[in-house]
């Protein structure tokens, strides 16, 4: 008897127990269940939501590999220099990068999927119905979306509050208000400031040797722009770096390249809304050219604070920092994001624009897309009840104008009027 | 219970758990919110509001065949403010760095819904004992709410109870601060109080599932 065997017999027997649900969750992450429906329509198909969860990990396993090597490669650069000429398999796909970053980036995703599917598993055990797949997207978002040197206890109290605020009060995977994974991000950088920002925590080790001889710097771009460096990030780094990733940030928000391909990916497996990326990446750009006219126009001195991150070209605030990260990945979350079509449009535009306002106002840390992105989500069932009543409103508008023609025998004139509302 | 009816004390026991003007009437929230990022503080304002409703209540339940109905929220006023001025007042001399932390939220007792609400609800319509110990019940349920909220946000936030380190020094990294444990800064901040509230609601509807509203 195969293995796929024997589960059945054990689902059978142990079903109504009390542990079935968290043996049920192995079994159909395994295979697929034999049972059948019983009444009603017989409609199947394959996009089920493990399916759609296990689409998106697909699409973030590159972010995850190319932040393995990046973490590498940001530690040892800071600590023996840029290359002069950068190689990307002599420099970047080596294997003491791939070691030093393995154990800094594992050790995250460990901790996020253990901690949160043990709540889960409690959730679905006290509540008695099956564990469900949410968490299975939002515990690979989480390690790529914090500081590589996250201390893992903290990453774990935030799952814990993410998983349980943000998710199970309010019924669990489907139900709830705000996407998990930025609620553990929220968490994290409220409760522990001095882990989530700053130009420290962004290269493994930075930390720990600050103060000392030994001691590397790990500002990120924002944080150049935000103190008015333009000058020095652009020695720095150059503009091909910001796309590629080479640059110091959250684990797997640098790339913006492979976050397009995961973003393209995403986009023809029908998973995610191609109306909520373009409508955002519209936003930032929109927001960004206000900034930049404000600064072209000569309305903001140059010593002001907020003219580093103004004058930016509009178009690169979408290469640096989480904005791809969280327009391709977070945005589209089809929970907690808009559902009508034309709520997309909003929802997803208001995102790109408020983050980017954020980034460049925000006094403490030049970075808002997480921000911008829960506060949307709180307003996403906002615009889509007026997005829908806008809709009823002007079919009732055109039931009422729509002319009236007698009715004939044969019924032709109800007929037409039917398809005129 | 020699000393008090069956009746007299669920006046006092009730607003303890299952008429709760926090978690279940969800009145008095504001303070509730701003104050109780330390635990002396909720004590204090606990206390103060302790004595503003059984002194209130007594007063309001003594006028209330004089007070004509049409001015009776004024009069109410009337006498919540002089309550929350002597107590402000008492505070300044005794607690002056306290007083400066409770700053304008002692003031705002007198818009505290709670006291208004059972100046209304109770005091106008009962006798001077019954208030009294209404008053007292209710400033007790709220009190209690308070000061949990408190010790958890202190505890957490900045590792101290009523301002004495319990968890270690986390400049000298004694204690736990010495195996990487720090402070959660959400704690201090206002938003922290009501996901707190909330909790202690979560708590308290499942244990007593009676509690939960119909939908």
């Amino acid at each position: 008897m195969g293995l796929k065997e024997k589960m059945h017999e054990i689902k059978l027997k142990y079903q109504g127990k009390k542990m079935a649900p968290a043996f049920n969750a192995f079994h159909t992450f395994l295979f697929t269940p034999n049972e059948t429906t019983h009444s009603g329509s017989h409609l199947r198909a394959v996009d089920d939501l493990k399916r759609t969860m296990n689409t998106v990990i697909l699409a973030l396993v590159p972010c995850l590999l190319f932040g393995i090597f990046n973490a590498g490669y940001q530690h040892y650069s800071a600590i023996n220099g840029f290359p002069e000429n950068f190689s990307l398999f002599e420099h970047f796909i080596n294997w003491e990068n791939f070691i030093l970053g393995a154990t800094t980036v594992l050790p995250l995703v460990v901790v996020s999927y253990g901690v949160g599917l043990l709540v889960e598993f409690i959730f679905a055990v006290i509540k008695g119905h099956e564990v469900e797949e949410g968490y299975l997207v939002t515990g690979m978002l989480v390690p790529l979306i914090v500081p590589i040197d996250t201390p893992l206890w903290m990453l774990a109290v935030a799952v814990v509050f993410g998983v349980v605020i943000g998710k199970e009060v309010f019924g669990g995977t489907g139900m709830n208000i705000l996407n998990p994974a930025l609620t553990i991000r929220a968490f994290l950088f409220f409760a522990y400031p001095t882990w989530m920002s700053g130009d420290k925590v962004w290269v493994h080790d930075a930390v720990e040797r600050a103060g000392t001889a030994d001691a590397i710097s790990g500002e990120t771009i924002l944080g150049y722009l935000a103190q008015g460096n333009n000058t020095e990030m652009y020695a720095k780094y150059d503009l091909s770096e910001m796309f590629f990733g080479f640059i110091p940030g959250s684990v797997g928000e640098t790339s913006t390249l492979l976050i397009l391909l995961g973003g393209l990916f995403l986009i023809f497996t029908k998973i995610a809304s191609w109306r909520i990326m373009l409508s955002a990446v519209l936003g930032s750009l929109a927001m960004g050219l206000i900034f930049n006219m404000v600064v072209d126009f000569g309305w903001i001195p140059e010593y002001s604070k907020f003219y580093g991150l103004m004058s930016f070209d509009f178009w690169q605030h979408l290469i640096v920092g989480g904005l791809a990260f969280g327009i391709v990945y977070m945005a589209t979350d089809p929970v907690t994001g808009s559902q009508t079509n034309k709520g997309k449009w909003i929802y997803g535009f208001l995102i790109g624009f408020i983050s980017v306002m954020i980034r460049v106002f925000n006094p403490g840390y030049p970075e808002g897309v997480f921000l911008a992105i829960l506060l949307m989500n709180v307003f996403a069932p906002t615009i889509d009840h007026y997005v829908i009543r806008g809709n009823v409103r002007r079919r009732m508008k055109r039931m009422k104008n729509a002319t009236i023609l007698p009715d004939t025998v044969d019924g032709a004139g109800a007929e037409l009027k039917a398809e005129t509302v | 219970m020699a000393l008090l009816s069956k009746k007299d004390a669920n006046l006092i026991l009730d607003p303890l758990a299952d008429n709760n003007p926090i978690t279940i009437q969800v009145l008095g929230i504001c303070s509730a919110l701003a104050i109780t990022a330390e635990l002396k503080a909720s004590v204090v304002m606990a206390i103060s509001v302790l004595f503003v409703m059984g002194v209130g209540n007594v007063v309001i339940s003594l006028l209330r065949n004089v007070i004509p109905s049409k001015i009776r929220i004024i009069v109410q006023l009337i006498v919540v403010a002089t309550l929350v001025i002597i107590v402000d007042q008492v505070l300044k001399a005794f607690a002056y760095e306290l007083s400066k932390t409770l700053s304008v939220f002692v003031g705002l007792i007198i818009t505290n819904c709670i006291i208004m609400g059972r100046f209304e609800a109770f005091a106008l319509g009962n006798g001077i004992r019954r208030s009294f110990l209404d008053g007292i019940g209710n400033a007790l349920g709220y009190g209690v709410i308070l000061i949990i909220v408190g010790f958890f946000r202190e505890l957490l936030g900045s590792g101290t109870l009523f301002g004495i380190p319990v968890l270690g020094d986390p400049i000298a990294k004694t204690g736990l601060y010495s195996i990487g444990y720090e402070n959660n800064g959400f704690m201090i901040i206002p938003p922290a109080a009501l996901i707190v509230v909330g909790i202690i609601i979560w708590v308290q509807r499942s244990r007593n599932r009676a509690l939960i509203e119909e939908a």
